[in-house]
């Protein structure tokens, strides 16, 4: 990944505290979606084509314009409007839109921007007009390189998701995930990274060796997984920069279930040995280890709050797997879940306020949300099979994975990557070259 | 007294219609189940005449069966025999679980059975564990069935 040097200026210093009329409510199912009118972006004369690799982009201003509709019609809080019906010239509407004309195809918003490309450098700049009541209410403008345009998209979709939603974004995000491919009996399984929408797809490894359970860093550049490397199935540590990889810790035995700590500088994991599966931390910086749970059950899955103090895992010390939280030394472990079924795969949501999880019950699986002391429990979606969700990192969205029946030839099976909305509405079908499972959700990569 | 009497006769009759239709779906699988671990053959390999390569097990359980036991101690004595021969016990766990869990219950299964060689005087140094988890299924099917025979652990000889 190339670094990005992104420069950030208010053209105009809006006074962000006047009221504006147009809002989106997101804690609730959205059945409304705002209708919103993104203008493609002007591109000044001059401007060079942008070349990557085989691929010559024209008119990056329109390009840009449509990642932004994309993320915002996946979202589900956005109703992004036909451009046919636009009347306004993009040049023009940037400059200032004329606000009769926007209203009669009913957009309440509407965004407007001009880009210019010179050799090693785009700038963009956008602007958020609030049709209704006929001002500006956002305007930005970047300079980067010009193979970075995607992002300059996201980022636009993320501060103008901001601004009408009073949350952050999550567009200029990445997703780390398990390409799979092969006979059921037999997959191929690769670690793949993508851009949150799908696009710009990289394999980072070749498929020699089973991997599983990929989980970003909070400093995104690190992933930790599981390797089944010269059969012995350990966690690893992959800087996705430099593509160095080493094993964490020398366990003598199977490590696996990695996730970083909320600082990044510790590696939390299940080490089994003998039978029995317990939760350990590596501290990245001393090396040193630390074993958390002391018990003669399973102990897997571990998940840090994001303030570091708790931790939620799965456990099948009952009797069957239920999930507990306990404190990050290991102390005061509770039991959370007193639900009919089984309960896997706690997550612990980026705000703090919630645990995801994977339910099981009567043979079917729910992907669901709780509050950390179990009360509240939601289920967001049933499915034959489905597990391992990862947040958004505004806590808003899930990712998992689903998996589909098959017949003893492997005759229909898939596993494909899916996201929901804390409502439980806009389930939507992330689209992948291949199948896919295990995804894991960067943090914002612009902060 | 009357009214509860009823639904007694109620429940015996449902009771009765369960028991009934259970037996129906046990023959139709003419053995191969009992209650939910493989007692069939279908996949079974050997690792010389007369001595199966794997056990099977119960839903979330990493309990031995009688006839797990019978096979292991069968693999044990060809383990004495074979002094200079290693193994590896793969743990398996069916599709109905999360992934980490089931890594855990195949890595548990695998040393039940480690364990059980161990008490027959095989040496832990000559038996290695690995789980695969769900990974690594004999038949594809996604039914009651396929799941357990894909809930198993098998021994393979190492050299």
């Amino acid at each position: 990944m190339k670094k990005l040097i992104l420069i950030i200026f208010y053209l105009l210093l809006f006074n962000s505290k006047s009221i504006a009329l147009v809002e989106v409510d997101i804690t609730r199912g959205n059945l409304n979606p705002l209708p919103i009118a993104v203008s493609p972006l002007y591109v000044e004369p001059g401007s060079k084509d942008i070349k990557l690799g085989n691929e010559t982009i024209k008119n990056v201003g329109e390009e840009i314009s449509k990642v932004i509709e994309k993320n915002f019609r996946r979202s589900g809080l956005f109703n992004p409007l036909k451009k046919e019906s636009f009347v306004q010239k993009p040049d023009i509407a940037h400059a200032k839109p004329r606000f009769e004309d926007w209203k009669l195809i009913k957009a309440q918003a509407l965004v407007t921007g001009k880009v210019i490309i010179t050799e090693n450098k785009l700038r963009a700049e956008f602007r958020l007009w609030d049709v209704i009541a006929a001002k500006e209410m956002v305007a930005l403008a970047f300079s980067t390189t010009p193979d970075n345009w995607r992002r300059v998209a996201h980022i636009i979709s993320d501060k103008i998701y901001q601004r009408l939603t009073g949350e952050t974004g999550y567009f200029d995000t990445r997703i780390i995930y398990v390409s799979e491919t092969g006979p059921k009996t037999q997959r191929y399984k690769k670690l793949a990274i993508m851009d949150q929408d799908g696009a710009n797809v990289k394999y980072l490894t070749l498929g020699n060796e089973l991997v599983l359970t990929p989980r970003f860093s909070p400093k995104n550049q690190l992933v930790t997984y599981l390797s089944y490397f010269r059969n012995l199935p350990r966690v690893y540590l992959l800087d996705i920069e430099t593509g160095v990889q080493e094993v964490v810790g020398d366990f003598p035995g199977m490590t696996f279930s990695p996730r970083f700590s909320p600082d990044g500088k510790k590696i939390i994991m299940s080490f089994a040995k003998d039978g029995n599966s317990e939760i350990y931390t590596m501290n990245l910086e001393t090396r040193m280890v630390e074993k958390i749970t002391e018990h003669t059950s399973i102990d897997t899955s571990p998940s840090y709050s994001p303030d570091g103090k708790l931790i939620c895992f799965n456990s099948d010390r009952s009797g069957l797997q239920q999930i507990y939280v306990m404190r990050s030394d290991g102390s005061n472990v509770k039991r959370i879940t007193f639900g009919k079924g089984l309960y896997g795969t706690p997550v612990w949501s980026p705000r703090g306020d919630l645990i995801a999880f994977t339910k099981v019950h009567k043979g079917k699986f729910y992907i669901g949300v709780m509050r950390p002391d179990g009360s509240g429990e939601r289920l967001l979606t049933e499915n034959f099979y489905q597990e391992a969700p990862s947040w958004a990192p505004n806590g808003r969205v899930l990712i998992f994975y689903r998996e589909t029946k098959s017949d003893s030839e492997g005759k229909g099976f898939s596993a494909k990557l899916w996201s929901i909305d804390l409502t439980g509405y806009n389930e939507r079908l992330i689209d992948t070259e291949t199948d896919g499972s295990d995804p894991s959700w960067s943090s914002l990569l612009s902060k | 007294m009357n009214y509860s009497k009823n639904i007694k006769n109620l429940t015996l009759v449902i009771l009765a219609s369960f028991v009934l239709s259970a037996c129906a779906s046990t023959t139709k699988q003419a053995g191969k189940m009992q209650s939910d671990v493989y007692t069939g053959s279908d996949t079974v390999k050997f690792l010389a005449t007369g001595v199966k390569d794997r056990v099977f097990f119960a839903t979330n359980k990493s309990t031995l069966t009688t006839a797990s036991r019978d096979t292991l101690r069968k693999q044990a004595a060809y383990m004495r025999k074979k002094k200079d021969l290693k193994f590896v016990i793969e743990g398996h766990a069916d599709e109905r679980g999360t992934r980490e869990y089931n890594i855990a219950i195949g890595e548990r299964r695998a040393n039940a059975v480690k364990d059980y060689l161990m008490t027959y005087g095989i040496s832990g140094s000559r038996l290695s564990v690995i789980s695969y988890g769900k990974e690594r299924p004999v038949n594809s099917g996604s039914n009651p069935l396929a799941w357990s025979q894909n809930r198993r652990s098998v021994t393979i000889k190492a050299n």
